[in-house]
């Protein structure tokens, strides 16, 4: 498991100029010299008119003149995305996405103030794929309380895709929601269906309120005859006590093999003699655990062989 | 046979009706933007309108393997009060450059008054600006007129009649349509419009060059299967198999094509980044399963008691 830093290095202006350079670089390596001519004219058009009727028609014609292939960044690129602003993981976006960011980075910088406006404008009559890029974009732009809103109706979004451009692969959540919207997100992703290990800060921003409520959500399940994601028990393991515990219990005992693995991966996070009790009852698999071979990434696919 | 239903209006439309269409090979859906029933009275609603037919119901298709499109306009009836229809003007070009707006559509006349005149030519001008195919609804009353009215005046406006399709055409307006180089298409709607008996006659008079096949399906009793059944009755009469594709696939595909926003590829071999966010894909393709048509009804028995 890789921990995420969480700290901002930089303050969250430096943030946009920056990502505006990398955004800058990666595409300039995907596009033709045509391509990245019109999307500079396009640009300059926007920034020195006073009407959006220009942004409108530029968001709208990326796709058309830049495409909708992956981004497929390479290692060195997800490295410096990464190193930018922790947790930023843009594995997923196409090149219309990073275009259309692009544009957005170079009004927030110029327009700080009108930007937060600027953005729920855009998304009040966003088609699915600019939904998609508008809120994997807040990554990279200047925070602000003024954002809260549009990111709240995103969220509330019915369309999957549009939840998890916020919700993963993105700082944002992690740095910005308080408990509560933390909370929900993590309890909305359950129910539609979504995974929880993309969602960057899941361990760091886990909290015994959450776990309550996710242990709730599993005896509802339970109770209607409905399986339980395993990812449910990462963020209840470290606070694991009482009720929650037996719930562990349950889970590790009297589940199929991925279900007692995850049990237990949970159990391991919580620091007392007591999970250490029960974790030493299952060695085998603790011993991968310890070894780092059974992790969340890999629980839903790993076998354990017992040790030799 | 692969189908596509290019006027239907699925928003009114329920779940079992996209199983059953997508059952039945049903591939892509063209939504025109409409008349919901009853009027709107301000423009918000006009905006959220369009906002959910460029997203939230795309996203809807997708999930049932069916893509979907739209088109969008003021239509003829609210072009009557004229404050709502001044400021959906000023909105319309947000949309016009939407991933899968096909056309600016359906407009035309209703009662053809000076309201209507005057808002049909305006969103012409606007079809030119953006170059894109116009989709022409014809009236109820005093159709054969209203139908000659529309033509003449989209060639005042020096508009080529490859651009448009001439809706809801029956007996009594297909020649001049055809005549004219305009595309004919026909509703198959119970009661009111086609029927797919005489839907069968027209094709056998007139083969299916520029002829496309809609149900134009909606909040009244109507077919979404309509294409489909047509499809079947055509070649149960003796149509021939590439006479029926034309009229229930191809030639919607050509001339809402023009856009350059619905291509067969999308379904046949849809991008990356749409299989992982608003597509969940056609079994039918993948599967090579031969459709079957669905009774609906069979969903909707009392009888069957369980609910999981």
């Amino acid at each position: 498991m890789h921990a995420t830093n969480l700290q901002c290095n930089l303050p969250a202006e430096k943030t946009t100029v920056n990502a505006i350079d990398l955004l800058t670089d990666w595409l300039q390596h995907r596009l033709s010299s045509i391509q990245t001519e019109w999307l500079d004219a396009r640009l300059q058009k926007i920034m020195h008119c006073d009407s959006d009727r220009d942004l409108h028609i530029t968001l709208g014609m990326i796709p058309r003149k830049l495409g909708r292939d992956d981004l497929q960044l390479t290692d060195r690129e997800l490295a410096q995305a990464e190193h930018l602003s922790g947790g930023w993981r843009p594995v997923n976006w196409s090149i219309d996405t990073a275009a259309r960011i692009w544009i957005l980075c170079h009004l927030a910088q110029a327009e700080p103030d009108r930007f937060s406006n600027t953005i729920a404008d855009l998304c009040r009559t966003a088609d699915l794929a600019e939904s998609i890029a508008f809120y994997s974009g807040l990554a990279v732009y200047p925070t602000s309380a003024s954002l809260d809103h549009v990111v709240a109706e995103g969220l509330r979004s019915n369309v999957k895709a549009i939840f998890e451009a916020i919700a993963h692969n993105n700082p944002y959540p992690a740095m910005n929601f308080s408990d509560h919207r933390w909370n929900h997100m993590i309890l909305k992703a359950l129910f539609i269906d979504s995974s929880l290990a993309p969602i960057t800060g899941l361990d760091e921003r886990a909290n015994a309120e959450l776990a309550e409520i996710l242990c709730d959500y599993a005896h509802e399940r339970w109770a209607a005859g409905r399986t339980v994601s395993i990812e449910l028990w990462r963020c209840v393991g470290p606070f694991a006590t009482d009720s929650k515990m037996d719930d562990l219990l349950k889970v590790i005992n009297s589940g199929p093999q991925r279900e007692r693995y995850a049990g237990l991966l949970a159990m391991s996070m919580r620091q007392s003699a007591a999970a250490t009790r029960i974790l030493n009852d299952h060695a085998d698999v603790y011993a991968c655990i310890k070894r780092e071979e059974l992790t969340w990434e890999n629980v839903d696919s790993f076998s354990c062989t017992t040790p030799s | 046979m692969l189908f596509i239903d290019p006027h239907a209006h699925m928003i009114s439309r329920t779940t079992d009706d996209y199983e059953a269409m997508a059952a039945a090979g049903v591939v892509a859906v063209i939504e025109p933007a409409f008349w919901i029933g009853q009027p709107r009275t301000y423009v918000g609603t006009y905006i959220d309108y369009l906002s959910s037919i460029i997203g939230f119901e795309r996203f809807r298709a997708g999930q049932f393997g069916i893509r979907h499109y739209c088109t969008v306009g003021l239509n003829s009836k609210e072009a009557n009060n004229a404050e709502l229809a001044e400021g959906v003007m000023e909105i319309l070009p947000r949309f016009a450059l939407k991933e899968g707006v096909v056309a600016i559509g359906e407009i035309g006349y209703d009662e053809q008054t000076e309201l209507e005149d005057k808002y049909f030519r305006l969103q012409l001008e606007l079809a030119k600006e953006f170059d894109l195919p116009i989709m022409i609804h014809t009236p109820h009353r005093d159709k054969k007129r209203g139908t000659t009215r529309s033509m003449d005046v989209c060639e005042e406006h020096g508009i080529d009649p490859s651009m448009v399709i001439v809706d809801h055409n029956n007996e009594e307006t297909v020649r001049e349509v055809l005549d004219r180089g305009y595309w004919a298409a026909f509703s198959i709607y119970p009661s009111t419009k086609m029927g797919n008996e005489r839907m069968v006659d027209i094709l056998t008079e007139y083969g299916a060059e520029r002829i496309m096949v809609d149900s134009a399906c909606d909040w009244g009793i109507s077919e979404p299967l309509g294409v489909v059944k047509t499809a079947r009755l055509a070649l149960q009469r003796g149509i021939s198999r590439e006479q029926v594709e034309l009229a229930c696939y191809r030639n919607a595909l050509t001339a809402y094509g023009q856009s350059g926003q619905i291509k067969e590829e999308h379904w046949l071999n849809p991008a990356a980044i749409d299989q992982r966010t608003t597509y969940e894909g056609n079994s039918i393709l993948r599967g090579g399963r031969e459709p079957i048509v669905q009774d609906p009804a069979v969903q909707r028995k009392a009888d069957e008691l369980i609910i999981e």
